[in-house]
Formats: C-alpha cells, sequence, structure tokens
C-alpha cells in the first residue's frame, strides 16, 4: 500500500478515505514523514540562525549594522518618493496646547550670544555667506501652527509656535537652491549639534523657523532666539538655537543618523 | 481500532506559522527596545501603580535598555517580513478555501463556550474533533487580526503624517501607540494558552504542525 493511500482528508465521511488494519505499516510511514520533515526544519532553523548571526556581526554604518542602515535608506527613497507633500500633520486647539518638555541640551549649554546673528551659507547667487539679525528674519510673513512635537522616545506635546515659514524663508534668501533633491543643513553656533533635512520636509507649509512658543518669546532652553519646528519630524531634528542654515547639494551631517538613528526620521 | 495518516495541515500554512514564530519575537523584542525610551504604562489608579511595565528586573534580565537606534533600525526592517509573511498566510488561506476552516461560524460561540468549560474540567461533554474547534476557531482568526491590528497601528505611529486619518481612526497618536503596546500583551497572553494547549494535546498533534499529518485511530466495529 502506498502512502498516498493511507492518506485521508480531514473531512468526516470523505470517500475517497483508507483504512489499514496494518498499524505497524501506518506507523512505519509516519515514522518517515516525521524524520524528513524534522530534518527539512532543523535545517531551516540553523538557517535563520545562520542569517541572524551573520546581520547581528556585521561592521556598523553609522552606529548599527549596515544591512540595517541600508534598510533605513531604502525606507527613507520609499517614503520620499510616495509621501504626499501636501499631507499636513494634524493640527489642535488652543484648548489642547500643553506645557513643553525640554530633552537634552547639547549644543545650549553656553548662554546664548546677545549678538546672534544667523549665518545662511551654500546660496548660488551670494559670494559668501549671509548674516541676518532677528529684526531681518521678523519682517517675513508671521506664521502660527499648534502641532503636536514627537520626541522619538515615544512621547509628544501639543504646542503653539510663531514663526516664519521655512519656504517663504528659503524664497526670500535662496530662492535658486530649493532643488527638491537637495537638502538643508542646520547647526547651533558651536556646531555641537546639527541636522539634516531632505528639501520637501524643509519647504513643506508646517516647517517654522519659531521665535515663539505657547504665545511666549522662546526661552533660552527651548533654543532662543531661533528654532527650527519641523512636524513631519521627530523631534530629534527640531534643531534649537540655530547659528548656521546651509543649502546643500549633498546630505549634511547629522548628529543623531551617527549616532545610529534613520536620518529621514519622517512621518 | 483501525490506524489511518489524516492530512492535517497544508506545507504553506506550516511554513507561514514556523517563520512568524521569530519574526513576531524580533518584532516584539526589538520593539521592548523602542518601549523602554518611554515606558509610561502601568495598571494603577492615580499614583497607586498596582504594576508598571515594566519592572527594573525585566529590562535587566533581558538586557533591554539603551537600545532605542537599534530598536527602531531592527524593528523597521523586519516589520516588512512580519507583513509579507502574514499577508501571505492571509493569500494562502483565501485562495485555498482553508479559510472555512478558521473563521468561526454560527455554531462556533457554542461550542467555544463547550470547550472552555471541558478543558477548565467543569463538564464532562467532549467537544466534537473536528480539525478545529470553535474555541480554536476563534483564536486562531483572532490571533491574525491582532497581527492585522499590529501593522495598522504601527503605520499610523510610523508615518503618523501620511497615514494622519489613521492616527486619528484610533484615536491619535499616543492611542495608536497603546493600542500597538496592548497588542502585545495580547500576543504574550495567546502564547501562554497557545503553549499549554500544544503539551496537552501531545506529541500527534504537534507533529502534524511539523510534518502535516496526523495519525488517526477509528473504532473498528460500529
Amino acid at each position: 500500500m502506498s502512502d498516498e493511500n493511507l492518506v485521508t482528508k480531514a473531512e468526516a465521511g470523505n470517500p475517497e478515505a483508507q483504512e489499514s488494519d496494518d498499524a505497524g505499516l501506518v506507523e512505519r510511514v509516519m515514522a518517515r514523514k516525521t524524520r524528513r520533515s524534522f530534518l527539512v526544519g532543523g535545517l531551516a532553523a540553523i538557517a535563520g540562525a545562520g542569517a541572524w548571526e551573520w546581520l547581528d556581526s556585521r561592521r556598523p554604518d553609522d552606529g548599527v549594522m549596515w544591512p540595517l542602515r541600508l534598510t533605513l535608506r531604502a525606507n527613507e527613497q520609499l517614503w520620499r518618493d510616495y509621501s504626499s507633500p501636501r499631507r499636513l500633520a494634524r493640527t489642535f486647539d488652543p484648548a489642547d496646547i500643553e506645557a513643553p518638555r525640554p530633552n537634552g541640551n547639547v549644543g545650549l549649554e553656553n548662554e546664548p550670544d546677545p549678538d546672534w546673528s544667523l549665518a545662511v551659507d551654500g546660496i548660488t547667487d551670494a559670494d559668501g555667506p549671509l548674516t541676518l539679525g532677528m529684526s531681518e528674519i521678523q519682517k517675513l510673513p508671521k506664521a502660527e501652527m499648534i502641532t503636536e512635537l514627537k520626541c522619538i522616545e515615544g512621547w509628544s506635546r501639543v504646542l503653539q509656535w510663531g514663526g516664519v515659514r521655512f519656504q517663504d524663508f528659503a524664497a526670500t534668501y535662496a530662492a535658486q537652491n530649493t532643488d527638491p533633491n537637495s537638502y538643508v543643513g542646520l547647526e547651533t553656533p558651536e556646531q555641537d549639534y546639527y541636522v539634516g533635512l531632505d528639501m520637501a520636509s524643509a519647504m513643506h507649509p508646517q516647517t517654522l523657523l519659531c521665535w515663539e512658543m505657547n504665545g511666549a518669546p522662546l526661552t533660552a532652553k527651548h533654543g532662543a532666539p531661533l528654532r527650527l519646528v519641523v512636524p513631519l519630524k521627530y523631534g530629534i531634528k527640531n534643531l534649537k538655537r540655530i547659528g548656521r542654515i546651509v543649502f546643500s547639494a549633498t546630505r549634511p551631517a547629522d548628529y543623531w543618523s551617527e549616532r545610529g538613528y534613520d536620518y529621514y526620521a519622517g512621518f | 481500532m483501525v490506524k489511518r495518516l489524516e492530512s492535517k495541515h497544508p506545507r504553506a500554512i506550516r511554513w507561514c506559522h514556523w517563520i512568524n514564530f521569530p519574526l513576531l519575537a524580533i518584532m516584539i523584542w526589538s520593539g521592548l527596545w523602542i518601549y523602554w525610551a518611554n515606558d509610561v504604562y502601568r495598571i494603577g489608579l492615580g499614583s497607586f501603580t498596582l504594576f508598571h511595565f515594566f519592572p527594573e528586573w525585566f529590562y535587566n534580565t533581558f538586557n533591554l535598555g539603551h537600545r532605542l537606534a537599534e530598536g527602531m533600525a531592527w524593528h523597521f526592517a523586519f516589520a516588512w517580513l512580519f507583513t509579507i509573511n502574514g499577508a501571505a498566510y492571509v493569500i494562502y488561506t483565501l485562495v485555498s478555501g482553508e479559510w472555512r476552516y478558521l473563521v468561526p461560524n454560527r455554531n462556533s460561540l457554542k461550542e467555544a463556550i463547550q470547550v472552555t468549560l471541558y478543558d477548565l474540567h467543569l463538564t464532562k461533554k467532549q467537544p466534537p474533533r473536528r480539525k478545529f474547534n470553535g474555541a480554536q476557531q476563534f483564536a486562531y482568526t483572532g490571533i491574525l487580526l491582532m497581527g492585522a491590528g499590529s501593522v495598522i497601528t504601527g503605520l499610523a505611529i510610523w508615518k503618523s503624517v501620511q497615514f494622519g486619518w489613521l492616527a486619528w481612526l484610533l484615536g491619535g497618536y499616543q492611542a495608536a501607540r497603546m493600542e500597538h503596546f496592548l497588542l502585545v500583551l495580547g500576543y504574550a497572553g495567546f502564547f501562554m494558552v497557545h503553549i499549554a494547549q500544544v503539551i496537552r494535546a501531545g506529541w500527534n498533534n504537534f507533529r502534524s504542525m511539523v510534518t502535516g499529518y496526523e495519525i488517526v485511530s477509528d473504532e473498528a466495529a460500529e
């Protein structure tokens, strides 16, 4: 009797059902199937464990095994291609506004410079970096919004922001440098903390250079005199106390992506 | 007594089941590295906390702390494999007709109650012997819906602007995060019951999830 004749479908009353009085034969066939299946399963488990070992021992690329870094970059390309720039982050009512929660002070250790000015670099039709004071920035049309700042740690705060849209700022001072495939880099005055943004995220209508939070001027620990607020990105990209903005065809350095995080870090 | 072999679990379902096991384990593991960075959930009332997710000893025992960046990198790579494997399972069950054994029908609830009472030794009335009884149908369909829930809540958290409408439907960004976490507690609960039931059902049943076949003994004489 062949294996197939011993095998029946699960349905009750199957007319095809074959039975065997030879319990020994059934046991022998089952034993053979069991050996074969456990051998295949065992080999698959060893292959899986091997793949894990291989992945876990790869050399790190900016703080994370390179195959995983590659996957983060592939995810970034996917979302940059298929995300709609018209989609807005959720906005809230004034009643939803919460108290801010500062987290980390890299680049904010010193007192802010009273003679602060903003350097704007990488502009094609300018000879060198542009230097702007607060009064010049505040001449641009003011925008306000209430959005949720999401920390990469998992908490979030609904906050009100006042400042200028980055797209208005760029149109005024760097109109030739907003190619969608280029980048914007932002740094604190002593370059302790620095972030890079893809141009689409920088030019999003909810990306602001802010000097107000929750209806009051920014305080030092929240990034006075000028900070970035980009609700399309995790908090790590929302750089406080901007000293320099650079328009760049290549990816600017990014503090947290050098420490194992995703460069894109976008929603 | 007549013994015969019965074909029970199709090959595609067995592969999907066993591949899902390490994938889900990696997703939960890397998810805990992420959760650690803002471990706010607890069972309690007001300032009284009965249980905190998770106690220090838990993080220390399994080395879960200070691994947020690493956790996100693993999570957003293996999420693809977890989703693809789950989708393959769903497509196979739909196309092959296997879904008929899995999806509860109008008798399933009554049978599920009967199975539960029998398993808890509250009744001696034995449930009918079928591929999947009513309780199994609820459990296996439920775990599949939970998997879909993890993908949906995960998308709402990961791409909370592109899937802003999804985050809104789920009650907001923080609500989606909690739902994503609650599903993990659900997996832990499922896993414990599942393992207990597999041990109880015995070797012949376990072997059928590996080989696809089960030995069935029929009463020879009516």
